[in-house]
């Protein structure tokens, strides 16, 4: 998390909280590396979500306790996982035939650029070891891309950009961008803000976002 | 009869030759054929073309592999360890870097008689146009790039055109396998194995159990006998990953 987002708006569980608001009832959701994974415990209770790991999981459950480590499961990260009841296993072709053939709801990735026109950077950056994983068959497969991350790098550079500086993971992929000063939806020539985060001004939001942002659909800073 | 069973691994691997290209099952040590792989650095083979969706841990599995020396070439999607790493940009080993449905797919494809496909997947991406270094020389200067790929639109969407990943021979792992060749995997450890076989012209299976004919169900059969050349009982044990959380490679 940037400085700057742990001193304003969402902290990071405040964050995940809020995007989980938004999983509905009965979708099936990828999890990206990072804030998305956290996700999941915050899901309201009411409510049935599935998830699917890369590696061939749909039906993917939380951290196993240490005497619960079975060696055969594990998630994308190649972390220890479990399975809940009512999951399947198949094969890496058959699970990206999940991602690819457009059977999945929502992708949830982390970014570390994002555009107006939803382009999306996450996958590598100069100096990174080499690795794109599933994440470009992820943002064109997926029937709706969610991306949650810090609104600032370390160097509190924005990453909402009007053009991404960064090597793509997807053109015109991004559906809407979680980050902890507020909701945000590509609009094309700029970000429509669908909600400020408590105490987060406009002003702010323009101070620290590179490309344009229109706030005539974010609720009142103040709610009556 | 049909016997596929193998009871000396290095007698049965010495028939691969140095220069081939060799699809690995696994997801990091996740259903990784790890006897397998210290069999051919046993056998000092060399020159290799691997294919696997990671660069492994070193020093295991095709991670071993890399850090002697015996890989020229490596296709995958996460070769993201720092050993690797360094043996890609001193110029030890050619890299070519694939989304990691697009892999499952090329080896599926090769399986499945399908020379080549289209897939909207990293189109407009440098993965697709060229743009990223498949080589560099021992100075850290690119010296070849990723080719790029053949773009046309369907349905509005541009697409890259993905050529079959065929290989001369796999290495996978199974749960249980009987002689015929017919194996089941455990939970997790499915993963790349079935699509490796199904792409390789001789497969050479490590199983964790080998079972009678018949003891696991015809419809519990996950990778059909037709796949497999060769079973060997696993001397291995039951690798898991070692990745602590918040860890990555």
């Amino acid at each position: 998390m940037s400085e700057i987002g742990t001193e304003i708006g969402w902290s990071r569980e405040a964050l995940a909280a809020r995007a989980a608001q938004d999983v509905p009832d009965g979708s099936y959701v990828n999890l990206g590396i990072g804030i998305p994974m956290m996700i999941p415990s915050r899901i309201p209770a009411d409510r049935e979500v599935w998830f699917h790991t890369e590696n061939g999981i749909l039906g993917l459950g939380g951290v196993p306790a240490p005497d619960e480590i079975d060696l055969d499961v594990t998630n994308a990260g190649k972390e220890y996982a479990t399975v809940v009841p009512g999951a399947s296993i198949f094969d890496s072709s058959l699970s990206f035939a999940i991602v690819r053939g457009g059977h999945l709801d929502i992708a949830v990735l982390g970014g570390m650029e994002a555009t107006p026109s939803g382009d999306l950077a996450n996958w590598t950056a100069p100096g990174r070891t080499p690795g794109v994983g599933g994440a470009m068959d992820l943002v064109s497969g997926a029937k709706q891309v969610w991306v949650v991350m810090d609104h600032t790098d370390r160097r509190g550079r924005s990453k909402l950009m009007r053009r991404c500086t960064l090597p793509l993971t997807g053109a015109r992929c991004v559906d809407r961008i979680y980050t902890a000063l507020g909701v945000f939806r590509p609009a094309g020539s700029h970000f429509d803000c669908l909600e400020l985060a408590p105490g987060v001004s406009e002003a702010v939001v323009r101070e620290m976002t590179d490309a344009e942002v229109a706030f005539d659909l974010a609720p009142a800073e103040e709610p009556s | 009869m049909i016997d596929k069973i193998r009871t000396d691994v290095l007698e049965m691997l010495d028939v691969v030759p140095d220069g081939s290209s060799i699809a690995v099952g696994g997801f990091g040590l996740t259903g990784a054929p790890i006897m397998l792989c210290d069999a051919l650095c046993d056998l000092g083979k060399k020159d290799l073309h691997i294919v696997a969706n990671n660069a492994g841990i070193d020093p295991t599995g095709v991670g071993r592999l890399a850090l002697e020396g015996r890989v020229r070439k490596f296709t995958g999607s996460f070769p993201s360890n720092k050993s690797f790493f360094a043996l890609f940009h001193e110029g030890h080993v050619e890299l070519e870097l694939v989304p990691q449905g697009t892999l499952a797919e090329r080896m599926r494809a090769a399986g499945a008689g399908i020379p080549a496909f289209y897939t909207p997947t990293g189109a407009g991406t440098d993965l697709a146009t060229g743009n990223y270094p498949a080589r560099y020389d021992s100075d850290g200067n690119v010296v070849e790039w990723l080719a790029p790929k053949d773009v046309r639109v369907f349905g509005g969407k541009p697409c890259v055109l993905e050529e079959a990943l065929h290989v001369d021979f796999a290495l996978v792992k199974a749960h249980q396998a009987d002689r015929l060749g017919n194996a089941a995997f455990r939970l997790g450890s499915r993963n790349f194995n079935p699509s490796a076989a199904m792409a390789a012209d001789v497969t050479f299976l490590e199983a964790q159990n080998i079972v009678d004919v018949g003891d696991i169900a015809p419809d519990a059969v996950h990778l059909p006998g037709i796949f497999v050349q060769h079973v060997i009982m696993s001397t291995g044990g039951w690798v898991g990953t070692p990745n602590a959380p918040g860890a990555s490679w």
